[in-house]
């Protein structure tokens, strides 16, 4: 588990979580990315373009 | 020799980490270029790879990328030219027409009282797509003229200039599900139902998949829908009306399949990579 750097609700984490990997919280919703994983760090995911998606 | 192998990515979706981990499983030593930080200088001319495997989630990206890469002699998967017309419906479209592979009645317009005249030749309901959009955003399902007015007016006033090509397709009766048929070197390897009673059965927008079995008529449909496009990896997206005809509704260069390796038993991430490798090895050869 890790802290949301939103709202500090818990984020469950992924057994092997790799840099780049997208975590959604469940208290307050917004998207964190691993930027970091020794120590783990968690940042602001990228917003999502119009042209994203497939 | 092992092969030069980049990898592309916008943000690690699950099956971008399912390829990585089938990378590492394989003990395959690959170069993860992530798009955001990334610059390319027009004036390098060194390949750095031998190919590239494209998982970025922007269509402007992806065809940037294939461009200038392809340009310095990169084998990308999937090309420029099959990225240009899968994030494009009606470049797909026109390519799987002349292909011969069925698609949905489609017509286009450009002024608003020109879409209302086509929808209504069509006959409701039609449903207006943007033709560059993704995970079915900005999809409208207009059941009568009152639906196509107003939200024909809102693409007019709110909309870029691409919403202003109005794209409007008859709508398929379907029953309660589409298909989602993956395609690897040309063959099709499985597919899957996605099942909704929302007419969108996307499984972003929240579908559920059950395993399709591929008989001769998607196997068909896959290899003529790959060669009208000259993708590598391909998942085409079709829909069944109520007689049983098969029409496909797009093609995606850079596929999600997170919940279809589960039900079909088929190691999606791993065909991958074999075709890739395969592909590395023709290259050298």
């Amino acid at each position: 588990m890790s802290d949301c750097i939103e709202c500090g609700g818990s984020i469950r984490l992924p057994e092997n979580p790799m840099v780049g990997e997208v975590l959604a919280c469940a208290s307050c919703g917004i998207e964190l990315e691993v930027s970091g994983i020794s120590p783990l760090m968690l940042q602001l995911a990228p917003e999502i373009d119009e042209d994203w998606g497939e | 020799m092992n092969p030069r192998i980049g990898i592309t990515f916008s943000r690690i979706r699950l099956e971008d980490k399912m390829i990585l981990e089938e990378f590492d499983r394989r003990g395959i030593v690959y170069d993860r270029i992530d798009d955001g930080d990334v610059t390319w200088s027009l004036q390098d001319r060194q390949p750095r790879w031998d190919v590239l495997l494209d998982r970025s989630l922007g269509f402007g990206r992806s065809r940037a990328t294939a461009r200038i890469l392809e340009g310095r002699g990169v084998l990308c998967v999937n090309s420029a030219r099959t990225v240009e017309i899968c994030g494009d419906k009606l470049a797909a479209q026109v390519a799987l027409e002349g292909a011969g592979v069925a698609t949905p009645a489609t017509t286009i317009a450009y002024g608003r009282e020109a879409a209302l005249r086509a929808a209504e030749e069509l006959g409701y309901p039609v449903v207006l797509k943007p033709t560059v959009g993704s995970w079915g955003r900005l999809i409208a399902r207009l059941n009568d003229r009152d639906a196509a007015e107003a939200v024909l007016e809102d693409r007019e006033v709110l909309g870029n200039w691409t919403h202003h090509v109005y794209y409007l397709q008859k709508l398929i009766d379907k029953p309660g599900r589409d298909i989602r048929l993956f395609v690897i070197g040309g063959e099709a390897v499985c597919a899957v139902y996605r099942v909704s009673e929302h007419w969108i059965t996307n499984t972003a927008r929240g579908g559920r998949t059950e395993n399709c079995p591929v008989d001769d008529r998607l196997a068909e449909i896959g290899r003529k829908a790959a060669a009208c496009c000259g993708a590598e990896v391909l998942a085409v997206d079709l829909v069944e009306d109520r007689e049983g005809v098969l029409y496909v509704l797009e093609m995606n260069h850079s596929m999600e399949f997170r919940n279809s390796v589960a039900p079909t038993g088929v190691n999606i991430p791993g065909l991958i990579i074999d075709h890739l490798l395969r592909l590395a090895q023709e290259r050298k050869a």
